[in-house]
């Protein structure tokens, strides 16, 4: 193993680049130092946080809290979604649909992984649940989210050509069919991109940072390409059912097109 | 029999009227007055309260698309979900007589659904309800943007299906057409049905 220690000292001679950056924007009047001098304070503290939240839980390799850390990394996701929905459903089901889904989605997966491939002792150990959590649902939340968001806008801009097909007969299946396939693509096209491009355009982060830190390269490719299986996993769970449960919530067992369900169209 | 009993939602009703087989109703009254509210809660697209029966089968005692190809809605603008015309009927060999008694070239299947004007839709609507053979047309403005012949055309095909036993009703603005195809009128006005003379 040959990983290189950071001291504080890299990092502050890293950050000058970002201090550049505001100097630049300070010359040449562009306004942006304002926002970026908050995002990096963010990330610092952020980040900070997570590392002794993290340093925590190694150490406590506690199945309570383990777990509540994960159940709020998936909340904070749910948040994310429902935030980039312009259309949203009415009531808690803006906020409940994806993030059940997710949470289905997610946890299954991971659990899978956890018990069965990368088996760690015991399994829930924080050290491997946790970055696989988050690998995983990082992706999921997206999918999800322009899942759902196709899904909505969609309806609303088909509203004629799905009703069209409820009043001569179809049933709410046949009739959304044509949207549920729009929806389904939107949702799945990032991963299906990323799975495409890796190691083409994109190396991915986590099989650099295994390289950096001294693994061979073979054995961070066999745990990018397991990551990838599972993420293409949960992404497709996920989305399917999130979407499949947004179109019967946009409907009704009388075959109705039921967009009242939406919550009034944002300013 | 088409037999609809305080059927309401909200904007409209109670509303209770009686349709026989082969018996027309015109629909009239202003814009906004509930005409398509009324027909849509019919063919029950819209949540509603009330009861409407067909030879005394109730809606709810089979499933809602059943129900809509017995008692199929057509409005004023007909939807579409694919980019051809031909792809929104299931044999167009069946649609053809239909597309030309309606005064439509026969081969206008290969047409590109957005060059279509409102009349064409129109008439290319009708076409799709006709051939479900349904008992009972809802037909909402079906000739309000076509020419005298393309109206003639409709009124002709629809006054066929009449006297085969279809039921029918029809929302118009124009009294002479009222006169043409309807024995009874029913006026709608905020919301609520009064039956009144022709």
């Amino acid at each position: 193993m040959s990983y290189i220690r950071l001291d504080y000292l890299d990092l502050a001679l890293a950050a000058t680049l970002v201090l550049l950056n505001g100097g630049l924007s300070l010359l040449l009047a562009l306004r942006i130092e304002r926002q970026l001098a908050i995002a990096t304070l963010r990330m610092i503290v952020q980040l900070s946080l997570v590392g002794l939240v993290l340093t925590t839980l190694f150490a406590l390799v506690s199945p309570l809290w383990t777990g509540l850390a994960a159940l709020a990394m998936v909340l904070f996701a749910g948040r994310e979604i429902m935030a980039r929905q312009e259309r949203r459903l009415a009531g808690f089901w803006s906020y409940g649909l994806g993030t059940a889904c997710m949470l289905v989605a997610a946890s299954l997966v991971t659990i899978f992984a956890l018990t069965t491939q990368v088996s760690p002792d015991p399994w829930y150990h924080p050290r491997y649940a946790l970055p696989m959590l988050g690998m995983i649902l990082g992706n999921t939340m997206t999918g999800i989210s322009l899942g759902l968001h196709s899904l909505t806008m969609s309806l609303v801009r088909e509203r004629a050509g799905v009703e069209a097909q409820l009043m001569l007969g179809a049933t709410r299946r046949q009739a959304l069919l044509p949207v549920t396939r729009s929806a389904m693509r939107a949702g799945l096209m990032p991963i299906v991109n990323s799975m495409a491009a890796i190691g083409l355009v994109s190396l991915p982060g986590m099989m650099t940072g295994q390289i950096l830190s001294g693994v061979e390269p073979a054995e961070a490719v066999k745990y990018q390409l397991l990551i990838m299986f599972l993420i293409a996993g949960g992404t497709g769970l996920g989305v399917t059912t999130a979407v499949l449960a947004g179109g019967r919530r946009l409907t009704d067992a009388r075959h109705r097109l039921r967009l009242d369900r939406l919550a009034e169209a944002a300013d | 029999m088409l037999l609809v009993r305080d059927l309401a939602r909200p904007g409209l009703g109670p509303i209770s009227f009686e349709l026989q087989d082969g018996e027309c109703i015109a629909l009239r009254g202003p814009s906004g007055a509930g005409k398509s509210l009324l027909l849509r809660a019919i063919a029950d697209l819209d949540p509603n309260s009330g009861t409407v029966t067909l030879d005394g089968a109730a809606r709810e005692s089979m499933p809602a698309p059943q129900w809509r190809r017995q008692v199929t809605y057509l409005p004023a603008e007909p939807g579409w979900w694919a980019d051809r015309v031909g792809a929104h009927y299931s044999d167009w060999q069946t649609a053809r007589p239909l597309v030309e008694a309606l005064a439509l070239p026969a081969d206008c299947d290969h047409w590109p659904v957005l060059r279509l004007s409102t009349g064409e839709r129109q008439r290319l609507g009708l076409v799709r309800v006709l051939l479900l053979e349904p008992r009972v047309l809802l037909l909402d403005e079906p000739t309000s943007g076509l020419d005298a012949e393309a109206t003639e055309s409709v009124e002709r095909l629809v006054l066929e299906r009449l006297a085969q036993g279809t039921s029918v009703l029809w929302v118009t603005h124009d009294d002479a057409q009222a006169k043409r195809v309807a024995r009874r009128a029913l006026k709608i006005s905020k919301g609520q049905a009064r039956e009144e003379p022709l």
